[in-house]
């Protein structure tokens, strides 16, 4: 098993933070993983990326060029990254504010409203990130969605534990939506 | 100890202060910031000492006098910081202080870029600053490896009165990956070091000094510092051979691209190429009989580099030119991809076109 994925969006969207729930869920359950975030002269609303890659066996190069999976959360995510997806690939992307269309016709794409869900749903536009997170674990299993509710203990500050109910509603939301979508 | 997951500057400076290191001088540079980051909040913690000199020149001087003294001293920097630090790198060396040095490379020369490189291996290597001096230089490639190298640095570095310097990227220093930390070392069980400035009452003073006006004195000197770069050369060399017993083609490399060159040779043989990969892990002293095992059946070796051709002059004569050493290399932040490695060892082994 091998999982390599590119997770993208503007600064504050919290596509770090997904990206490291994913890595620290990997590792909980003794596959081999790394996350490295792109660190260019990156500033709060503009772009930012991780790859992460969970494996079976030791990790190559943390570095991803050809993802498996693709998650954007904003347009231009999309507009980089598209090209690079493997053939077959999947992506998902946050419809709310992606307003392209993928140019790619082999990829498995589902489009989820995240932003307006999280904000209707559950009154809080920040958690669109876990709504996507929660249907990438859904349709690709890479993980189980036990070891990424036990990761936000180890992501999120102590001081943010009282928001693990949240995203875990959010994660629930993106695994249904996930579920019904294929 | 269960795992956790770090990136590779914040567990080099835990696992420095579970080492002893309780004295830490930087000044902040892109990509190893996140070390010193973790240090100012971490060391006051363990009643150690984080401070932000004013710039790279003034960080490595106290490292200088923190190891004067005896302690556990380190500063961290990327490519043009260290070459800020190498003269008083060098007055380290002459003086026979054991520190260590921290580099993260970047992509040069010059300010260069932020991203990664592997393009100061001859400073590190080969001198950097002035007069006969070695560093016993590390290449961890793994979070994990990282913190397992910092132990061993400081246990270097004081068995040889020597600066150790731990070589990484800017990969290394900003992924994170599962690690094990070791335990916490009692500072107080450390070695004594009847050498150190600790202030004179009742005792003759020791003199830390790299100032030899003597000519005679000072070859002295420098045969004596080379007498110790030859027990390092017996002494403490490592490496990784991996798939080589019977390879056709070895693929050289340390560090980041050493993982790279490992998924290509995993590739390679999955179509049934006979490819192995040697990963130095000393750097100096350069780990000549292990290569030399590595490649005994080789026909072909190649390194990969993020330089544009640095590892593979000491690859060459380490094999004393006895098979045909090829080179692959990116630079200026731009990362081998596996793909262009496979391509290279197919080009060598079946031939083809250059990746």
């Amino acid at each position: 098993m091998l999982e390599e994925i590119i997770l993208a969006g503007f600064g504050g969207q919290g596509v770090m933070s997904m990206g490291q729930l994913l890595a620290y869920a990997g590792m909980m359950e003794d596959k081999h993983v790394s996350w490295i975030p792109s660190y260019g002269p990156e500033m709060r609303g503009g772009t930012a990326n991780c790859s992460v890659t969970i494996s079976d066996a030791p990790v190559s190069s943390p570095l991803i060029s050809e993802p498996h999976t693709l998650i954007v959360l904003n347009r231009p995510s999309l507009e980089k990254f598209e090209q690079d997806v493997q053939p077959d690939g999947l992506l998902l992307l946050n419809s709310s504010l992606v307003d392209l269309e993928p140019k790619r016709q082999d990829l498995s794409v589902l489009k989820i409203p995240a932003s307006e869900l999280a904000d209707e749903k559950l009154k809080n536009s920040r958690v669109a990130n876990m709504i996507i997170l929660g249907a990438f674990v859904e349709l690709t299993k890479a993980v189980s969605m036990d070891s990424v509710i036990a990761a936000l203990k180890k992501v999120l500050p102590e001081y943010r534990h009282n928001l693990i109910p949240l995203n875990r509603q959010a994660l629930e939301i993106g695994a249904d939506l996930a579920r019904a979508g294929r | 100890m269960a795992k956790v997951l770090m990136k590779g500057n914040e567990a080099l400076g835990e696992a420095a202060i579970r080492a002893g290191c309780r004295y830490f001088f930087g000044y902040p540079i892109t990509p190893q910031s996140e070390l010193p980051h973790y240090l100012a909040w971490r060391l006051p913690e363990v009643g150690g000492v984080f401070l932000q000199a004013e710039s790279e020149i003034a960080a490595i001087n106290m490292v200088y006098g923190a190891a004067g003294s005896g302690a556990r001293a380190m500063t961290s920097s990327s490519s043009p910081g260290v070459s800020l630090k190498m003269e008083g790198i060098s007055y380290i060396a002459g003086a026979e202080l054991p520190c260590v040095i921290v580099n993260m490379q970047r992509g040069g020369p010059g300010l260069g870029g932020i991203q990664p490189g592997q393009s100061d291996y001859f400073q590190a290597v080969k001198g950097g600053g002035h007069g006969d001096y070695k560093l016993l230089v590390l290449a961890p490639a793994s979070v994990q490896e990282m913190v397992d190298t910092m132990a061993k640095a400081f246990e270097l570095a004081d068995k040889y009165r020597n600066p150790v310097m731990i070589l990484g990227d800017g990969i290394l220093g900003q992924m994170m990956e599962p690690v094990e930390l070791p335990e916490m070392k009692d500072v107080e069980t450390l070695p004594v070091k009847p050498w150190a400035t600790t202030g004179a009452k009742e005792r003759t003073p020791n003199i830390i000094n790299s100032l030899f006006l003597d000519p005679e004195e000072l070859e002295a000197h420098n045969l004596k510092l080379q007498a110790k770069y030859e027990q390092m050369i017996q002494e403490e060399t490592m490496a990784e051979s991996y798939q080589t017993d019977d390879a056709e083609i070895v693929v050289v490399g340390y560090g980041s691209s050493a993982r790279v060159a490992k998924a290509a040779v995993d590739q390679a043989r999955a179509e049934g190429i006979k490819a192995g990969l040697f990963r130095p892990i000393t750097l100096f002293p350069f780990p000549k009989k292990e290569i030399e095992q590595a490649c005994r059946q080789a026909k072909n070796v190649l390194t990969v580099e993020m330089s544009l051709g640095q590892l593979v002059e000491d690859v060459r004569y380490n094999l004393e030119f006895r098979v045909p050493v090829h080179f692959y290399g990116r630079v200026g932040g731009m990362v081998p991809t596996t793909r262009a490695v496979l391509t290279e060892i197919k080009r060598l082994t079946q031939g083809g076109e250059k990746a």
